[in-house]
């Protein structure tokens, strides 16, 4: 042990003995906007955001990036995040993003969506980017529920899950079953990466950056359409304390909607 | 002299966005418009190096022009009515954004599916609002296709000057029929306005850009609303534009707009030979309203005849800028029908000569 590691031992320390650049295991981007947050306690959606603007930091594109917010909790993800950005009516955000990218094809574009958004009334548009291949990167927040207007069912929710319009439990012979619209587009050959992740662990946490990281990459070399599918806590709608939903991600989500690459590049494989 | 060629209205309409130097087209096909977006897809890319794309559907094509006019381009879409039905929510979004943009509706009959002949029943959806909440769109009316061509222009700078979405408000007619126009040069791609509000990508040297529409602060967005009723004010005192035809003598006054003018020009050359003083007033820009002329003529006339192909939407405007000091009748036939010359004279002689 050197004379350094003692001192941390030690109960009485000086900000300064620490605040030292050896001793810095995390720093917060500068692209994340230091406010307070708006959403839950133990909401994915800050986490992800945390990724994205580390990602975009680490990469050094914040001159090029053009991030395209959705309706829905993260409606206000741009308050958050310090890069130029677009709010897109409800379900449309990847036909904004297919307006910039065309335009600016040198940029770099991501839409970051809600399952409502992405996978209900935005269907259309999800699926007509993919197929297009558009050269962007999808960020879908799968959370089950309608979050912002306060946990409605999603084309997401699983099946016997109470919603507030499934109060006894998600029927799937009246509201059919769970749209998995991760493997539905990863069957469009304009799609090049297709992958599902979680911010539940620490290590899932890591997979999740790892993947952004990886999608910016493809964009950079014009492979088409990536997707990120974040299986997404929502404690407030699911009615539990946020460790309670690490437990219904863990039991409930990942057996239904199973982690790991969908899709990835031919030469990758 | 420019370039003189013989075209279709939605031709002109379309190889003169490629001259206003549009950056992005996004289109939807149908009838009677179609050929806007198949002029464009052959001409349009190797010309300028345009964007043209064919979208999945109309809420697909408003919501690109949202992306596209956001990132800074001078962005286009043209349709007729079902599909700028579908458009509504786009354009709210997009005038409360203030992105600069350019819409045509070559209106077809309706309510419903309709029909694809030329009718001008969209008047209000294009004027007073469509979408929801206290926005305007300007709206421009050609009556020929040379105004087909010019308004494309003329639509981009002055979406640009203000920041707001601009309509080309036309029909079946204009838009299928073949005359002579004489095209403008090339314009600059993209015009020459600066956007320093785009969203380009944030450089140092610059706080981030934000194109949204969202202020959930009540205050702050009553304060937005103002700001914006403050532009639509500004417009209405400096981009009236009308036309008028043997006014200074009129004891009546016909009005019409686009193709139903057409008519009525012929209406007062026949009236004229009877003898009768009419005069026609034709509103270019439907918003903003040519108030202040009918408001100033009202001494001067006895009465108006408003000629329009539809149940009757102008004529609201016509009515409320008379306040109801002159006698204001209505002509319209719907669905898709088109008024003679005679058959509208006949309907003047009625109510103003014989007095029925
Ligand atoms: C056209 C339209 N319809 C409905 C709404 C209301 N609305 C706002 S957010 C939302 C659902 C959002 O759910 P999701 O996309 O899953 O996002 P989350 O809040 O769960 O992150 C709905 C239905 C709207 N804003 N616009
Ligand atoms: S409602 Fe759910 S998704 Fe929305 S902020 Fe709260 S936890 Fe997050
Ligand atoms: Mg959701």
């Amino acid at each position: 042990m050197d004379e350094k590691d003692l001192k941390l031992n030690e109960t009485e320390f000086l900000n300064e003995d620490i605040c030292v650049a050896e001793y810095l295991v995390y720093k917060k981007p500068e692209t994340l906007i230091d406010i307070d947050l708006h959403y839950c306690p133990g909401c994915g959606h800050g986490v992800v955001h945390r990724l994205l603007m580390e990602v975009i930091e680490e990469m050094n594109i914040v001159d090029k990036v053009i991030g395209v917010a959705p309706v829905g909790c993260s409606v206000f993800a741009y308050n958050y995040m310090d890069i130029d950005m677009q709010e897109a009516a409800h379900g449309r955000a990847t036909a904004v993003a297919t307006g910039i990218k065309r335009v600016l094809p040198d940029k770099l574009v991501f839409t970051y969506q809600g399952d409502g958004d992405l996978a209900a009334i935005g269907t259309a548009e999800t699926i007509h980017a993919c197929n297009r291949g558009e050269n962007f990167l999808i960020v879908f927040i799968n959370n089950a529920v309608y979050g912002m207007t306060s946990g409605q069912m999603a084309p997401t929710t699983l099946p016997g899950m109470v919603t507030t319009t499934t109060p006894f439990g998600r029927d799937t012979s009246i509201t059919g079953f769970p749209l998995k619209i991760s493997e539905l587009v990863a069957q469009l050959p304009g799609v090049c990466y297709v992958t599902r992740t979680s911010v539940h662990t620490a290590g899932n946490v890591r997979r999740t950056k790892k993947a952004i990281q990886k999608a910016f990459e493809y964009q950079m070399q014009n492979k088409g359409t990536c997707l990120i599918e974040v299986l997404s806590n929502c404690p407030s709608n699911w009615k539990m304390t946020p460790l309670e939903s690490n437990k219904f991600i863990e039991e409930e989500m990942i057996p239904f909607y199973p982690l790991g690459d969908i899709k990835v590049p031919k030469e990758e494989k | 002299m420019g370039e003189v060629r013989l075209m279709k209205g939605n031709e002109a309409l379309a190889e003169a966005a490629i001259r206003a130097g549009c950056d992005a087209y996004f289109g939807y096909p149908i009838t009677p418009q179609s050929e806007v977006l198949e002029y464009l897809s052959r001409e349009a890319p190797q010309r300028t190096g345009m964007v043209v794309l064919q979208a999945e559907s109309e809420i697909a094509s408003i919501n690109m022009i949202y992306g596209a006019a956001g990132a800074g381009k001078r962005a286009m879409t043209t349709s007729s009515s079902p599909g700028i039905s579908l458009m509504q929510e786009g354009l709210s979004y997009i005038a409360a954004a203030e992105l600069p943009c350019l819409l045509a509706n070559i209106n077809r009959g309706g309510p419903g599916l309709g029909t694809i002949q030329p009718a001008q029943s969209d008047y209000f959806q294009s004027v007073k609002g469509g979408g929801h909440g206290d926005y305007k769109l300007i709206v421009l009316a050609p009556s020929s296709v040379q105004e087909m061509a010019d308004f494309v222009r003329l639509g981009f700078d002055l979406a640009d000057k203000y920041r707001n979405p601009v309509m080309i408000l036309s029909d079946g007619a204009i838009g299928q029929m073949m005359e002579k126009v004489e095209l403008f040069e090339q314009q600059p791609k993209g015009g020459t306005f600066p956007k320093p509000w785009a969203t380009t990508g944030k450089t140092k040297d610059r706080q981030r850009n934000i194109i949204t529409s969202l202020h959930i602060d009540p205050k702050e967005m009553e304060n937005i609303n103002l700001r914006l009723q403050e532009k639509y004010h500004a417009i209405e005192e400096n981009e009236v534009r009308y036309e008028v035809m043997k006014i200074d003598d009129a004891e009546f006054i016909l009005t019409a707009y686009g193709l139903a003018a057409r008519i009525c020009q012929k209406v007062v050359e026949l009236a004229r030979e009877k003898n009768y003083k009419v005069g026609l007033i034709r509103p270019i820009t439907l918003f903003p309203f040519p108030k202040k002329l009918f408001a100033e003529i009202v001494p001067r006339i006895k009465g108006i005849l408003d000629v329009e192909l539809n149940a009757g939407q102008m004529v609201e405007d016509v009515k409320l800028s008379v306040e109801g000091k002159v006698r204001v009748e209505f002509y319209g036939r719907m669905g898709g029908i088109i008024p003679t010359p005679e058959e509208i004279l006949e309907h003047f002689e009625k109510i103003f000569i014989k007095g029925e």
